[in-house]
C-alpha cells in the first residue's frame, strides 16, 4: 500500500516514473528513485529472506544499509541490500537462502584501476552533521569531497516531518525534511562540493601526510577518495532488544518506518505496536498518525516518558496509552508479526505474572536507542571508549570533534547519540577545524569555532544536554569548552 | 534520582499539575482578549516562542528554560501556536458563557470553518462537541502548522486540546 494523502509530505510530486521489477517471477509495479525494499514492502511482501541455519524468514530492520537484515538476491548476485539499491526497469529479485553461493553465471565487473578523486576535506556521511561539516570546511575555503552510501543526502533529516527545537538561527521550529533540502541545496550549489550519492566508504588509509577513503559506488566501483583530513559523519545504527522470536518480518526500527512511510510514502502497517517512549518513539507515534496508521500502544520499561514530554502530549491527546514499566516479551505470527505480548514490569524489572497484554498488530516498532557507528574510525586506528551517556562506544576527541589521529574528525552522531540540531553544530565545528587541518584556511576562522561551541554548551545547559556533557567529559582529549 | 513529576509518568499533564508550575491568566484576562498558554513544563533546549514574539510577552533567559507568558503583554496574535515546534502553545478566550480554544492541528482533514468537530481531551477521551471559529491553513501559518480556534462550553476549555474531524 501506497500513502497519497499527508498533512505534511506529498509523495505524488516525489515520485518517478512507474517501472516493472520481478520478485520471484512475479512482476510488480515500481517507482523510480525508489529502493527495491520500499517496492517489495507497498507490494506487501515482508519476507526477505531465510536464515541459513534454521531457515528462519527474515525482513527489513534498519533500512538505511547499516543492519544487512535485508539481504536479496538481485539479477543473480546475492548479497544485495534492498533497502539502499534502487529499483531498475527489469530487475528479477529474489528471496535469499541464507548463505548464497557465489554467482558463476554472472559476469562480475571488468577489473578497471580505481577512480580517484582529490580534495582538501573527505566528508563521510550526508546527514546533518556531514552536510554542515561539508558546507562549513567549503566556507572556509577547502575543496570538499561528501560521500553517502545512501541514493540521497540529507540523512534522518529526509524523514523528519516534525519541526526541530533549539534556536531559530538553528533551525528551531522548522520541519526536519525542510532542513534536509535546505542543506543539500547549499551544498549542491557550493561549487568547492562534489557529492557522491550509493557511495559506500569501506577503509580509511593514510599515506604520509595524505589520506585516503576507499569506497564502492553503486555496488560495483572501486574509487579512491584522497584529502589531507576526514571528516567522518557516519551517523548511529539502531539498537534491538532481546525477546522471543525478536528476527519476524515486520519488527522494524523506528527509523525503518520513517523511510517507508515519510521517504518513499509506503504505508508501514495498518496497526503499530512501539517499544521504547523515548523522542524516537514518541516522534514515530505522530507521524504514524499522521500517515493514517493505528498506534495501538507505546510501551516504555522505564517508569517515565524519556524523551521531551511535548512529544508525549502530542500522542496523548490524540488517545495513543503510554504503558510505562512494560516491556515486550514476545513477537508472535507465522512468517510475518500478528501479535505482540507485552507485560508489566516490577521494581526489580522482571515481567510480573498475570500481567500480560496481546495487541494486534501487524508491525512491531522498536525504538529503544541508538548506537554510534563507528566502525570507520575504529579501523583507522582511532582510540576507542564504552561511554554510557552516549549510548555506545565512541572515539576519544577533542574540542574541535579531531580525534586521536590527527586530521580525522568526527560529528554527529558517530561522536555519541544526541540529537539533529547539536550533530549540525558538531558538524560546523569538524568541518571548519578539518579545512583548518588542511591547510586552506586562515584563523579567522576560529572565530566562527568559538561561537559555535558558545551555542553548542547553551543548547546541553539544560538537564538532557547535561546527561550528555558528562559523556563528553569522558571522551574529551584536552579541554573542555564550557 | 529526584522525584519523577506526575506528568511524566504518565505522558500527559492535569491542569492542576500545570498550575503548581506556572500561573495561569486571571478570568478577567480570559475575557479581555485571547490569551497564550505555555503547556510546556519541562526543562528543553528551545526558543522559538521567544523569538516569534511580538510584545516580548514570552519569558525565558536561556534557551532551556520553560517559557512563562507575561498575560498583561500576551495580545493574543498565535504566532507562538504556529511556531512551537512541540505543539504546546494553545490560546484560551472567554466569550460569555463560550470558550475558544486556539490549537494547532497537523491531520488530515484541516476542518473548515463552521464545521462541527468531536473535542478531545489531553488523553484523546471524546468529552463533546464543538464549532470551528477560524483556521490558519498551514500556507499562512508562520510555524509551518495549520492552526484552529474552535468554540466550546466554557467548562470545557481547560480540557479540550484537539479535535476530531469525522466527516461521512
Amino acid at each position: 500500500m501506497r500513502l497519497n494523502e499527508h498533512p505534511i509530505l506529498n509523495f505524488q510530486k516525489r515520485r518517478g516514473k512507474k517501472i516493472k521489477i520481478y520478485f520471484e517471477g512475479q512482476p510488480l509495479d515500481a517507482y523510480e528513485g525508489e529502493t527495491i525494499a520500499m517496492a517489495l514492502h507497498a507490494a506487501g511482501i515482508r519476507v526477505l529472506s531465510y536464515s541459513g541455519e534454521k531457515h528462519r524468514p527474515r525482513g527489513l530492520f534498519c533500512a538505511i544499509g547499516k543492519c544487512s537484515s535485508c539481504l536479496v538476491k538481485v539479477n543473480g548476485i546475492p548479497n544485495v541490500r534492498s533497502c539502499i539499491t534502487l529499483v531498475e526497469d527489469g530487475m528479477r529479485i529474489e528471496r535469499q537462502q541464507g548463505k548464497e553461493e557465489i554467482p558463476k553465471t554472472v559476469k562480475p565487473p571488468q577489473w578497471k584501476d580505481a577512480i580517484k578523486v582529490e580534495g582538501d576535506v573527505v566528508v563521510i556521511g550526508g546527514g546533518p552533521a556531514g552536510l554542515m561539516a561539508a558546507i562549513n570546511a567549503a566556507k572556509a575555503g577547502a575543496k570538499v569531497v561528501l560521500i553517502d552510501e545512501n541514493p540521497m543526502l540529507g540523512g534522518q533529516l529526509v524523514k523528519q516531518t516534525h519541526k526541530f527545537f533549539g534556536k531559530r538561527e538553528q533551525f528551531a521550529g522548522v520541519r526536519g525534511v525542510k532542513i534536509a533540502e535546505i542543506l543539500i541545496e547549499q551544498a549542491e550549489k557550493n561549487e568547492n562540493i562534489e557529492l557522491y550519492t550509493e557511495t559506500s566508504a569501506i577503509g580509511i588509509f593514510q599515506e604520509n601526510d595524505r589520506k585516503l577513503v576507499v569506497a564502492i559506488r553503486k555496488n560495483k566501483e572501486l574509487v579512491e577518495f584522497w584529502g589531507k583530513a576526514i571528516v567522518v559523519a557516519t551517523g548511529a545504527m539502531e539498537k534491538m532488544i532481546p525477546f522471543e522470536n525478536n528476527d519476524l518480518p515486520g519488527i522494524y526500527g523506528a527509523g525503518a518506518i520513517q523511510t517507508l512511510m515519510n521517504t518513499y510514502g509506503v504505508k508501514p502497517a495498518d496497526r503499530v505496536l512501539i517499544v521504547g517512549a523515548g523522542n524516537v518513539g514518541l516522534i514515530l507515534a505522530y507521524q504514524l498518525l499522521q500517515a493514517g496508521v493505528e498506534v495501538k500502544a507505546i510501551i516504555e520499561a522505564m517508569p517515565k516518558v524519556g524523551g521531551y514530554f511535548v512529544h508525549a502530549a502530542k500522542v496523548r491527546r490524540l488517545g495513543i496509552p503510554i504503558l510505562t514499566r512494560h516491556t515486550i516479551l514476545r513477537a508472535e505470527g507465522k512468517e510475518k508479526v500478528e501479535r505482540a505480548i507485552v507485560a508489566q514490569l516490577d521494581e526489580n524489572w522482571k515481567p510480573i505474572p498475570g500481567t500480560e497484554k496481546v495487541f494486534d498488530v501487524d508491525v512491531i516498532a522498536l525504538a529503544v536507542g541508538l548506537r554510534p557507528s563507528i566502525e570507520l574510525l575504529h579501523q583507522a586506528g582511532c582510540q576507542i571508549a564504552y561511554i554510557r551517556e552516549l549510548s555506545g562506544h565512541v572515539v576519544r576527541r577533542d574540542a574541535r570533534m579531531e580525534t586521536t589521529i590527527k586530521g580525522i574528525f568526527v560529528a554527529g552522531d558517530a561522536a555519541g547519540i544526541e540529537e539533529a540540531t547539536t550533530a549540525m553544530l558538531e558538524g560546523k565545528i569538524a568541518g571548519i577545524s578539518a579545512a583548518l587541518y588542511s591547510g586552506k584556511s586562515n584563523i579567522s576562522w576560529l572565530k566562527e569555532i568559538e561561537k559555535t561551541q558558545k551555542e553548542l554548551t547553551e543548547f546541553r545547559s539544560g538537564p538532557f544536554g547535561k546527561h550528555v556533557l558528562e559523556g563528553i567529559k569522558k571522551v574529551m582529549v584536552g579541554e573542555i569548552n564550557e | 534520582m529526584s522525584e519523577i513529576p506526575e506528568y511524566l509518568r504518565k505522558g500527559y499533564i492535569e491542569i492542576e499539575e500545570l498550575k503548581k508550575i506556572i500561573e495561569l491568566p486571571s478570568e478577567e484576562r480570559l475575557r479581555k482578549k485571547p490569551v497564550a498558554i505555555p503547556e510546556c513544563p519541562q526543562e528543553i533546549p528551545c526558543a522559538p516562542c521567544r523569538e516569534i514574539c511580538p510584545t516580548d510577552a514570552v519569558i525565558m533567559e536561556n534557551v532551556n528554560d520553560i517559557p512563562r507568558v507575561n498575560y498583561d503583554k500576551c495580545i493574543g496574535c498565535s504566532l507562538c501556536v504556529q511556531i512551537c515546534p512541540g505543539l504546546a502553545f494553545f490560546m484560551v478566550y472567554y466569550k460569555g458563557n463560550k470558550a475558544r480554544v486556539t490549537m494547532p492541528h497537523e491531520l488530515l482533514p484541516i476542518p473548515s470553518v463552521g464545521e462541527e468537530v468531536v473535542l478531545l481531551n489531553r488523553v484523546g477521551e471524546e468529552v463533546g462537541k464543538g464549532k470551528v471559529i477560524t483556521v490558519v491553513p498551514r500556507e499562512k501559518s508562520k510555524g509551518d502548522t495549520p492552526i484552529i480556534t474552535v468554540e466550546m462550553p466554557i467548562e470545557l476549555a481547560w480540557d479540550v486540546r484537539a479535535v476530531k474531524v469525522v466527516r461521512e
